[in-house]
């Protein structure tokens, strides 16, 4: 692949995923551009950036209804949230919040991303997957981006005595912080 | 014994019969964290029989082992846990460093890792590696019981300066 553009559609041995979905992809885009007027805000696709997916930016105040949608949409059916993460990049809005998701019924992905600036929320998608729970805590304890009506935001890989948050690119890559006793444990998050 | 009726001749040589019973039958705690303790169950394992060396009582206590294996890495999470067991564990105890996480953060030069358990507990061997062969941890083990039998580990330094304190009191 030496000399290749990055922005080329790289086949996979999966087949050509980007091809495969192309069609599919441009009407879904088209449907919620129409249905979320003002809410999407950008659209980026393969071919002209690097990426194997469309990427959708929402206004994160409408993150949850786009969500909503394009996991019960009849024409989308993106009910699989494969992950949640998030990118810092520095100049405000400063974070991505980035939503992949996958579809089992068509064998198709499309990923969503919210912009927000420092300090501000994000509206939790636990009321859509129950699995966003965990990932939006990774992403809280990585990053410091807090999530609105999420049931239970704690650290959840790092220490809760932890000063920062380690993935901001200001966090020093070797900011240590040796604790000398294990965290105490909460026995009433223990009961059910 | 000396013409004071000190018994310092004596115990001396007690101390080497303890240390050379002590060598020829360490019991391990496995502390294996990754790819580190693969090797380590392989070391165990009939292949390589750490059992011709006497270490074949793993125990997965810390009261009943005086040998900690810590194979893999150890992040700064689990940093006080590791401090925990090896405080648990009863004296004489030593400890094997194996591999390059465990010995000084490896490759992983990071916020989230601990540069070497030798910043948390004292380490006696270090088997070198990314992971180290079976071979290698064997060669850690019988550099082990040689130091054991030199009286040069940390518990060995510790009980000298103990004792020194001791008769200076």
């Amino acid at each position: 692949m030496r000399g290749t553009d990055i922005r080329t559609p790289v086949s996979t041995i999966y087949g050509d995923f980007t091809q495969k979905h192309a069609e599919r992809w441009k009407l879904q885009v088209e449907a919620l551009q129409k249905k979320f007027a003002g809410a999407i805000e950008e659209v980026r696709w393969p071919g002209t950036y690097p990426t194997e997916v469309p990427i959708i930016y929402v206004a994160k105040e409408s993150i949850v209804d786009v969500l909503r949608e394009l996991k019960e949409g009849a024409d989308f059916q993106y009910d699989f949230l494969a992950d949640i993460t998030a990118t810092d990049e520095e100049i405000e809005p400063r974070f991505e919040v980035v939503y992949n998701l996958s579809s089992f019924s068509s064998d198709s992905r499309i990923r969503v991303k919210a912009r927000a600036c420092d300090g501000e929320d994000v509206p939790t998608a636990t009321s859509l997957w129950k699995g966003a729970n965990w990932a939006e805590r990774e992403v809280f304890d990585m990053f410091g981006v807090k999530f609105r009506g999420h049931p239970d935001l704690r650290r959840i890989l790092m220490d809760e005595r932890w000063q920062g948050y380690p993935l901001r690119k200001d966090y020093p890559l070797r900011g240590y912080q040796l604790f000398p006793d294990t965290q105490p444990i909460h026995t009433e998050l223990l009961k059910d | 014994m000396s013409k004071d009726g000190s018994s310092s001749f004596l115990t001396t040589r007690l101390d080497a019969i303890v240390d050379w019973g002590r060598k020829n039958a360490l019991w391990p705690l496995p502390f294996g964290t990754s790819c580190c303790g693969i090797e380590m169950m392989a070391t165990f394992a009939a292949d390589y029989d750490i059992g011709r060396f006497g270490a074949e009582a793993l125990r997965f206590s810390p009261r009943q082992a005086d040998l900690l294996i810590v194979a893999g890495i150890v992040n700064t999470k689990m940093a006080p846990v590791l401090k925990n067991i090896y405080d648990q564990m009863a004296d004489p105890k030593w400890v094997i460093s194996m591999g390059a996480c465990a010995s000084s953060g490896g490759i992983f030069n990071v916020y989230s890792v601990t540069q070497g358990i030798d910043t948390i507990i004292p380490v006696d061997v270090y088997v070198p590696g990314c992971p180290p062969a079976p071979e290698g941890v064997l060669h850690g083990l019988l550099r082990l019981q040689e130091l054991i039998q030199k009286g040069e580990t940390h518990h060995h330094r510790q009980e000298r300066a103990r004792r020194a304190a001791g008769k200076e009191a």
